[in-house]
């Protein structure tokens, strides 16, 4: 604990947090100042929920917080786990065997504890197991600067992913393999490596925070909140994160457009209504009654760009056109590569996005020429084809990062369909300081189109509340 | 301070996880402890999360395990300050004033007094709640599906729980009703109205917890059997699903399975009785083929 005492423990807490991107205000501030008088400071896991309760705003915030919360409230050094059953791997034999076959036995033993913890499914035990494992087999090489401990090390050691048949025939329990169980079972042992595999990382990261101080930990540890996550750097388990994100983002969205549909004056006063109301209050008209406004359908026409060097932003985007044709009728999606096609058929309401993108891929005739991304022959390709798809009520959307490998942008093609359509926007991936640079035309775009830096879901969710 | 001098409902956490397993509802320790904080620190509580994950039924839980009674005000896209704190009857202010057109020396200072009187105010559930002396739960459910506006009223509200009527005065709540708002997130709400409460974020239960309330609500279940349920509907929130399976879901189900005399959750049995937890059609395809249900 720092000199300060408590409030000053928690000032670098809350400090920490606001660091990892999680606003937290004064007032926040002075809550959890009060949640202190309030839990039981002996729990931690009141401590670490009723913090939570004053200092996140959002569930997608929960997981950078209960790092932190790890490294500024660590577990003591030493913990219950010589006193539990069956840990009985301290009395590994000296018998003068070298240090490796040593530790090659101490894994074995601890592998075969390991299988017993995850057959038992005991979260709480598993926990503790992990701790231990990382004493055992985490450490590196001691170097000047003192002890350290890696992950890998003890996962190596142990492999936990080899044990997945035992443990299948262990949660089976004799049962056959095959259909329904055997998923069952598969999903179950998922889990329980995952927990253990974070269990062993939370446990290295506390004793690397206490070797190395918990700043320089909380900087590496921290990992960008989901709608942070830079579209085209984004791995696959980002992406997958994405996807969730994107469900209620979508909804999001699309209850904001209908809402400014519907919202708005109400149309004109239908009199035959206002008058057969006001009978009930003695022939005065108290409640007007109104027509409905003829809405405007809003129409949307968008037109991405499907090629390798933005796979990540257009997955994200396509799944964002799917969200929202279940909403609207009138929108139209194309992808291009060096030639476009439209892709809206793919996208029938109910239809599975992560397919719909394979099938683009297969069936839709968006490379004509070597699968590299041609924006001239792209436009060009949409213009004269589906001529008539951009009109005067038709919001024209552009997907891509204008890379145009040095080929012809096609701009007054593009120049004419913004001219044509209600309104248009390019979304582009890129960070707005690299547009122009190389073989991107950007900068030349952006003179005909609004450009619009969007490298992450929360910018996305800025540009459509805008919209 | 004014909450302080309110009576604390609860005496500490295991107190609020007693009280609300009593009520019929399991909390976890993260309920548990944001409940107890709630109260503690006379803040409205802002609970989280996707359909069907037993926000609403905390609220109610929490209703019974206080004894006290739940106002409910159910949020809609267009809700407004007339169905949610107050309204004057306009109707009857009419006939009042009609009636009185006839008697001769109705002055109409006097008039005017009687017609914006407690008799032509429709209470709504704000001013309901507020105006109680009894022991009160005010749950304003769904506030993601209310306009903007209806958040700055409810600003007003929640912070003084006091509401100004122009004709009639100020109305201070005598006795604080416990806050509990719910949202499912469909859009952000601002940040003035989070930072007045605290936050709950309530996720799918761990496969231990969920295995609990579904003994609990469905005790005629074999216990073996409930295992293998929520061990099922965990893989299927594993998927990607438009909708997951929520808590209502597996208890769905348990009841199914009981009123249906299965005692096993085979290929079969799941396959015929899928419809219960996915309600979309490719969610079902999808289901049956990651399951190898076929």
């Amino acid at each position: 604990m720092t000199d300060g005492g408590l409030p000053a423990h928690l000032d670098g807490f809350v400090r920490a947090v606001r660091e990892a991107g999680i606003p937290v205000g004064i007032s926040a501030a002075v809550d959890a100042a009060q949640v202190l008088t309030a839990v039981d400071l002996l729990d931690r896991e009141q401590l670490r929920h009723g913090l939570a309760a004053v200092l996140l705003q959002r569930a997608a915030q929960r997981q950078t917080y209960d790092v932190l919360f790890d490294l500024w409230w660590p577990l003591s050094d030493r913990p219950e786990v010589p006193a539990e059953d069956g840990d009985d791997v301290e009395a590994v034999p000296d018998d003068g065997s070298t240090d490796a076959e040593r530790q090659a036995a101490l894994a074995a033993q601890l592998r075969e504890e390991l299988l017993r913890r995850l057959l038992d499914g005991d979260e709480e035990a598993l926990r503790r197991f992990a701790r231990l494992a990382v004493d055992q087999l985490g450490q590196g090489q001691p170097s000047a600067s003192g002890q350290s401990f890696f992950s890998y090390r003890v996962l190596r050691a142990l492999s936990p992913d080899t044990l997945v048949s035992q443990l299948l025939d262990g949660l089976l329990g004799g049962a056959d393999r095959g259909g329904l169980a055997e998923q069952v079972a598969r999903q179950t042992v998922r889990e329980r490596l995952a927990a253990f595999r974070a269990a062993v990382e939370a446990e290295v990261r506390r004793r690397s925070a206490a070797e190395r101080g918990r700043d320089r930990v909380a900087r590496t540890a921290v990992k960008p909140l989901a709608d942070q996550v830079d579209f085209l750097r984004a791995q696959s388990a980002d992406l997958a994160e994405l996807r969730r994100s994107v469900a209620p983002l979508a909804r999001r969205l699309a209850a904001r457009l209908s809402a400014k549909r519907r919202m708005g004056r109400e149309g004109r006063l239908d009199f035959r209504r206002t008058v057969r109301a006001s009978l009930a209050t003695g022939g005065v008209p108290v409640v007007t009654h109104h027509k409905p406004r003829t809405v405007h359908k809003p129409e949307l026409v968008v037109l991405c760009d499907i090629s390798g060097s933005v796979a990540g932003f257009s997955h994200f985007t396509l799944m964002l056109t799917q969200a929202l044709r279940e909403h609207f009728s009138g929108v139209r999606a194309f992808a291009f590569v060096d030639s476009t096609d439209e892709v809206t058929r793919f996208f029938a309401p109910g239809a599975d996005v992560a397919d719909a993108v394979q099938r683009i891929g297969r069936e839709a005739e968006v490379v004509t020429f070597d699968g590299h991304s041609d924006y001239g022959n792209a436009l060009g390709v949409f213009a004269e084809r589906w001529a008539s798809a951009v009109g005067p009520k038709t919001s024209l959307l552009v997907l891509g990062d204008g890379r145009t490998n040095y080929r012809q942008p096609g701009l007054p093609v593009l120049a004419d369909l913004v001219r044509r359509s209600r309104s248009a926007y390019w979304l582009n991936p890129e960070p707005a300081r690299l547009w122009g640079s190389g073989d991107s035309a950007a900068d030349r775009y952006a003179e005909v189109i609004p450009m619009i830096e969007v490298r992450n879901a929360a910018q996305l969710a800025d540009f459509v509340t805008t919209l | 301070m004014t909450h302080a001098q309110q009576a604390a409902r609860f005496a500490d956490v295991a107190d609020v996880s007693a009280r609300l397993a009593a009520a019929g509802y399991l909390p976890d320790a993260q309920i548990a402890t944001t409940v107890f904080l709630a109260d503690r620190l006379g803040k409205p509580l802002l609970v989280e999360g996707p359909a069907g994950t037993g926000k609403t039924e905390l609220a109610k839980a929490l209703a019974t395990a206080t004894s006290s009674d739940l106002i409910r005000l159910q949020c809609y896209e267009g809700l407004d300050e007339a169905r949610a704190l107050y309204e004057w009857n306009y109707k009857k202010q009419l006939l009042r004033i009609q009636a009185s057109q006839g008697t001769d020396g109705a002055d109409w200072g006097e008039l005017h007094d009687d017609v914006f009187g407690e008799e032509f105010l429709l209470s709504r559930p704000l001013l309901t709640a507020i105006r109680r002396e009894d022991p009160t739960v005010l749950l304003i459910d769904e506030t993601d599906k209310a306009d903007v506006e209806v958040e700055g009223l409810l600003l007003e509200v929640l912070s003084d729980f006091q509401v100004t009527i122009p004709e009639i005065g100020t109305i201070v709540a005598t006795r604080r009703p416990m806050v509990v708002l719910t949202s499912n997130a469909t859009r952000e709400l601002s940040e003035a109205l989070k930072r007045r409460c605290l936050y709950l974020a309530l996720d799918y239960p761990s496969a231990e917890r969920e295995r609990e309330i579904v003994l609990s609500r469905v005790p005629e279940l074999a216990p073996a059997l409930a295992e293998q349920l929520v061990r099922t509907v965990r893989a299927l929130r594993a998927m990607e699903l438009k909708k997951s399976p929520s808590i209502s879901e597996t208890l769905d189900w348990a009841q199914t399975l009981l009123a249906l005399g299965l005692d096993t959750l085979g290929n079969d049995e799941v396959r015929e009785t899928l419809g219960v937890v996915l309600k979309h059609a490719s969610d079902q395809t999808r289901a049956a083929a990651e399951l190898r249900l076929n």
